[in-house]
């Protein structure tokens, strides 16, 4: 399955977009999408929204989750960094 | 430490303004992205993993308190809390909203810094030794030359548009401790026969995808005719430079291109031109400049290193450095505790070391290339005063120079650009060394990480090396050995197939052992590998 990502342009964080066509932080809020081609409509209209979003592109979901090549990159943008911050190794 | 002026102040000012109404026209939509990018890079501004990342330039990593204290609070009050210490001798944050940036812009000009030049094909933030102007070791300081060139290459129209982003690095030592050899130019001060000050001028070094060491153009340049110089190499890389493709447009791919005797005659004969003109640094200016640059006097307290705590000792042998000016010490912060983000500070270690440097540093502080912070002026007497001070702000790690001093990039948690992770990666070896030992028993060592071919976590140049790699969508990390970042610079050779994260502790540990097992005489790591080959490191790494 495929859902569309991108990150929101006021302050950069990663979303996803839901089927009612808004955005979302969470990805099971995403519309999820059986190819390329279903996707592609929609992908042109998020690309059309350059007030709302920033570079949206479509990513792999498997199973509720990222999945696909690009499975480790898009579980850090979902999930944030895998390393401990600074903040929290101090705490 | 150098203070703006007039010109500095409205220039810097202009450039925020003149920003926040970009910002206004893209969030309204007068801006499409396109248009947008080039204008927010050229104010430091990228969009990472998960948020923008806004990259401040710390001038020759060089800072004051009070400038320290706005990091911090830029830390706490636009970031999560925290701000990550680059190669680049600059700070980086992770999180900010770019509607919030134009405050931010606002509140470093208010302290007299900016992120102008931070990105882009333009000359980068010069860098130079943390260590300048309290080595002992130094013919002079090599800050003001640093200033001159900021000053030169801010803003400057003809070098705005280079074929590729361009990078100065300043030291005035036998001991490089700013890499200049892997530099577009590097400049080692130095002076001549009859005691005036010049430069040895190398150029066409860099890291990346094509790792390069500079080539020396010139063994002695004199002082005042440094920019008329350096103009000179611009201009030759500016006209002739590739910009048909992005990966041969560094400098060091010309000068390889066109060799570099044939290229080292370019820059003279344009030099020949520029030379006794408008770019010759007066006297009076070299003097102005010198004088925001001035050591501090002797320091007559005692201090008895003997009378102190073991803990202090231990910690004193990794961080305190000889100082120019008797009485005095320069202090190394490591940001590398083991097991921790190479390079991070929290707002309040940011507001401690800023306070430590007003009470007892004459309100300086620096930012190395291996991501740590150096207090350069404290009284030796005053030592133990800091030392407390650094321990009850969780600053004390006395690893400085071991090899778990990792220097890593954010790699894959945080850049957009990377193929792996770098940080877990340092944190897992860190943890490794320290706990077998063997991080104290293998004393100055080497060992940096990045996330991708860019190196900006200078892989190459380490002893030990680790670049990740992906391989079908999986994390592999290639090992490179005998790298050297020092006057000694190498680029370091890969050893075989890469390794999985998994895999990568135990084979630095690995690494580590073998180079212990077969140094002689407190050998260098890279002299006991010239002396006894690839081989023996590669057969234990892969023996697992
Ligand atoms: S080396 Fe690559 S992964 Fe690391 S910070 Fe640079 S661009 Fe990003």
């Amino acid at each position: 399955m495929l859902a569309i990502t991108a990150n929101r342009l006021d302050d950069g964080r990663v979303v996803y977009r839901t089927p009612l066509g808004a955005w979302s932080a969470h990805l099971s809020e995403a519309e999820l999408f059986e190819t390329a081609a279903a996707a592609e409509d929609v992908l042109k209209l998020a690309l059309s929204e350059e007030g709302v979003v920033v570079d949206p592109y479509t990513m792999d979901v498997e199973a509720g989750v990222p999945g696909g090549k690009k499975r480790i990159r898009e579980t850090i943008r979902n999930t944030g960094p895998s390393a401990s911050t600074v903040l929290e190794l101090n705490a | 430490m150098y203070q703006y002026d007039e010109i500095d102040e409205t220039l810097v000012r202009e450039r925020v303004a003149e920003f926040r109404d970009q910002v206004k026209r893209r969030i309204t939509g007068e801006l499409s992205e396109d248009a947008f990018k080039p204008l927010r890079l050229q104010n430091g501004v990228y969009l990472q993993l998960h948020a923008y990342m806004l990259r401040v330039a710390i001038p020759y990593g060089t800072l004051s308190a009070d400038q320290m204290q706005a990091l911090g609070e830029i830390a706490r009050d636009y970031d999560r809390g925290y701000g990550h210490f680059t190669t680049r001798q600059n700070i980086q944050y992770n999180w900010p909203r770019l509607v919030d940036i134009p405050d931010i812009l606002d509140k470093l000009a208010g302290v007299g810094m900016h992120a102008i030049q931070t990105s882009g094909n333009c000359v980068r933030n010069t860098t130079t030794d943390p260590y300048a102007g309290a080595a002992a070791d130094e013919v002079a300081d090599p800050r003001p030359w640093c200033e001159l060139i900021r000053q030169w290459s801010t803003f400057h129209p003809e070098f705005s548009f280079l074929p590729r982003k361009f990078k100065i690095a300043v030291v005035a030592s036998k001991a490089d401790r700013a890499a200049i050899q892997v530099h577009d130019i590097g400049l080692r001060l130095k002076t001549n026969a009859a005691g005036a000050l010049g430069f040895e001028v190398f150029a066409g070094g860099g890291q990346g995808r094509t790792p390069r060491l500079a080539v020396k153009l010139n063994d002695y340049v004199i002082a005042e005719d440094l920019l008329a110089y350096i103009t000179a190499i611009l201009r030759v890389y500016n006209l002739a430079g590739r910009r048909d493709n992005k990966y041969k447009a560094r400098i060091k791919i010309l000068v390889e291109e066109t060799g570099p005797e044939a290229f080292t005659a370019e820059v003279e004969a344009e030099f020949a031109k520029l030379q006794g003109g408008d770019l010759t640094l007066p006297a009076e200016e070299i003097a102005r400049v010198s004088n925001f640059f001035t050591p501090p006097p002797v320091e007559t307290r005692g201090f008895d290193l003997k009378a102190q705590s073991q803990a202090f000792q231990i910690w004193a042998e990794r961080s305190v450095k000889a100082h120019k000016t008797e009485g005095w010490a320069s202090v190394l912060i490591s940001l590398k505790p083991v097991g921790k983000v190479p390079g991070d500070a929290t707002a309040e270690q940011i507001f401690a070391m800023a306070e430590i440097a007003r009470q007892y540093g004459l309100n300086e502080l620096r930012v190395t290339k291996e991501q740590n912070i150096v207090l350069p002026h404290i009284p030796q007497a005053d030592l133990p005063a800091v030392y407390e001070a650094l321990r009850a702000a969780n600053l004390h790690a006395d690893n400085g120079g071991l090899v778990t001093d990792i220097i890593s990039c954010p790699g894959l948690d945080y850049c957009n650009l990377a193929n792996a992770r770098s940080i877990p990666i340092a944190q897992a070896i860190s943890n490794r060394l320290s706990e077998t030992g063997l991080d104290r028993e293998a004393g100055e060592l080497t060992l940096n990480i990045s996330g991708c071919i860019n190196a900006c976590g200078h892989h190459h140049i380490a002893n030990i090396g680790l670049l990740g790699v992906d391989k079908r969508g999986e994390e592999f990390y290639q090992l490179t050995l005998g790298g050297a970042a020092n006057e000694n610079a190498a680029i370091g050779r890969i050893v075989g197939p890469g390794l999985s994260g998994e895999q990568v502790p135990q084979a630095i540990e690995d690494v580590v052992r073998t180079f212990i097992a077969h140094r002689q005489d407190g050998e260098s790591f890279n002299t006991t590998l010239a002396r006894i080959g690839l081989d023996p490191f590669k057969e234990a790494v892969y023996a697992h």
